[in-house]
């Protein structure tokens, strides 16, 4: 076996290793065209953003609708992950192949995978056209959105556990549901803790991002701002939004820490 | 687990014996997370501003909105949706190169072991944190103000979402890198850049093509969304379609992104199976 050779040319590119750089090259400036990049607009443009840079400074923050804008995206936030979580469990456990005979499971995937596959925005237009402006479209999206989140990676921790457990459980005569109770929860516990704190932490984000389309929220008094070119008012609300998100971020950590 | 000792050796092992599993301190931290939990959902429930006859009328809504969505009107693809899905997976392709482009340097910049200065760590994760918080929608705004509607301002705002995530994986995976190599590196003399190019870069390619393949995937999903704002994509003909009412067209337009994201999920996680 000489294969040690192949370690001395890991450095030096192989020519299959070029032709992808070079194709890499020739897609972005291929791309590039097609996007309509030039030089003379990225100058026009940079002009442009220093401008607008410049409107946002000092950022305002005295504007009263910042507050109650930032509560009801974090409303949305827990309400969507409290439901979406409730619902993901079931889904979850229908889907798990382990535990489930392949048609029930392939349905339950089927709907993860369509929570999954349209982003929060999107099924957010259609939730303002279903139920109209305001909070409850913006739940909507969101709680579909943590349904397949949570649901997809609840299911693959499922599908991980021992089965030997589970055996043993069975093997006392207990019903279905004791079975989840004390055969699969406690081995997927952890790390659905992880995945909710993750998920609230990611439907924080989002929902400040609903608003643009009408579905309650900071997005809302941001995009209205935007069109107004009240830039300063615009800068203010970024920064309470990265502040919400940080703040988010942190808890989530340390809430993490807690169930370790 | 505060054991009293007693004068009786049997019965306090029995006392140091009992298994209890979490600490008081530990018991505390978690009903305080609990209450806290139960103190916000509460508040939310109570304070938030739901309409409910929006809420009541919701079913009839849906079963309506479904209705004229029916059939998909499939001759709108070739002249519309499918120009506008080339579009969109250009913009996902250009912000995943150009994300990688910006986010590893930064990356390599917040990494403790690659980057031993303090203040440049501190500031290179605030880069990570802050491209993250803004979402692609507001990067979006940013960019079509800059340089006008377009998928340009659309590929520029995706690339620059992803910096952070990309970065905060990249410095992990850095952070993760075999000290030993590196030291043998320096041993021999080695350039901060060349420990970098020769140390750390073949431990890391692994998290690269995950990180890459991850963020493509995730990109495409995104760039769905930028039309709402202008930027280019298959977001523009949605809008288009909503606006003009033409459930129909809706639907297709769902139904394409639907399909896309399918295939290219299916695509990366074959990937990953051979390749990583």
């Amino acid at each position: 076996m000489n294969e040690t050779v192949s370690r001395a040319d890991f450095f030096t590119p192989s020519i299959a290793k070029r032709m992808a750089y070079v194709g890499v090259l020739a897609y972005l400036v291929y791309a590039a065209a097609t996007l309509g990049l030039s030089f003379a607009r990225v100058q026009q443009g940079i002009g442009h953003g220093v401008r607008f840079l410049a409107g946002f400074f000092p950022p305002n923050f005295t504007q009263t609708d910042i507050l109650p804008g930032l509560l009801e995206s974090l409303q949305i936030a827990l309400l969507s992950s409290l439901i979406g979580t409730a619902l993901a469990i079931p889904i979850a456990v229908l889907s798990a192949r382990n535990l489930m005979p392949p048609w029930v499971s392939w349905i339950a995937r089927l709907i993860i995978i369509f929570c999954r596959s349209f982003h929060p925005v999107i099924v957010a237009i259609i939730a303002v056209k279903a139920v109209g402006f305001g909070a409850l479209a913006g739940i909507i999206a969101l709680t579909f959105a943590s349904v397949g989140f949570v649901g997809k990676l609840l299911a693959e921790a499922i599908e991980e556990i021992s089965l030997k457990q589970i055996e043993a459980i069975r093997a006392t005569g207990a019903s279905f549901m004791s079975v989840i109770a004390y055969g699969v929860a406690p081995q997927v516990m952890n790390r659905f803790i992880g995945f909710v704190a993750y998920e609230t932490d990611s439907n924080l984000r989002n929902s400040t991002m609903v608003g643009v389309v009408g579905a309650g929220g900071i997005g809302g008094t941001l995009f209205s701002a935007f069109q107004r070119f009240d830039y300063d008012f615009v800068a203010g609300i970024i920064i309470c939004i990265i502040g919400l998100v940080m703040i988010g971020e942190v808890l989530q950590i340390y809430v993490k820490r807690v169930f370790r | 687990m505060s054991a009293t000792v007693s004068a009786d050796p049997a019965s306090a092992t029995a006392e140091l014996n009992r298994w209890i599993r979490f600490t008081p301190v530990q018991r505390l931290a978690r009903f305080a997370v609990f209450f806290v939990m139960a103190a916000a959902i509460g508040w939310a429930l109570k304070t938030i501003e739901v309409i409910p006859e929006f809420l009541y009328d919701a079913p009839e809504q849906v079963v309506d909105m479904g209705r004229r969505m029916w059939p998909i009107d499939w001759a709108h693809f070739w002249p519309v949706v499918w120009p506008a899905l080339v579009e969109t997976m250009h913009i996902a392709a250009m912000a995943t190169i150009l994300g990688l482009l910006m986010g590893i340097p930064v990356g390599f910049l917040a990494a403790k072991n690659a980057t031993p200065f303090l203040w440049v760590n501190v500031i290179a994760k605030f880069i990570l944190v802050a491209t993250r918080s803004i979402s692609t929608l507001i990067w979006a705004l940013f960019f079509v103000a800059m340089f006008g509607p377009g998928p340009l301002a659309g590929a520029l705002a995706i690339a620059f979402h992803s910096i952070g995530f990309i970065g905060k994986m990249f410095s992990e995976g850095v952070e993760e890198a075999n000290k030993g190599s590196i030291e043998a590196l320096q041993a021999a003399g080695a350039t901060r850049m060349q420990q970098i190019l020769m140390g750390y870069s073949p431990m890391v390619l692994p998290t690269f093509w995950s990180v890459a393949l991850f963020r493509w995937d995730i990109n495409v999903r995104e760039s769905v969304v930028l039309g709402l704002v202008g930027a280019g994509g298959i977001g523009m003909a949605l809008n288009a379609a909503i606006d003009l009412i033409q459930w129909d067209r809706v639907s297709l337009v769902l139904f394409t992104i639907f399909i896309v994201v399918i295939l290219i999920e299916t695509i990366v996680t074959q990937i990953r199976k051979r390749v990583i």
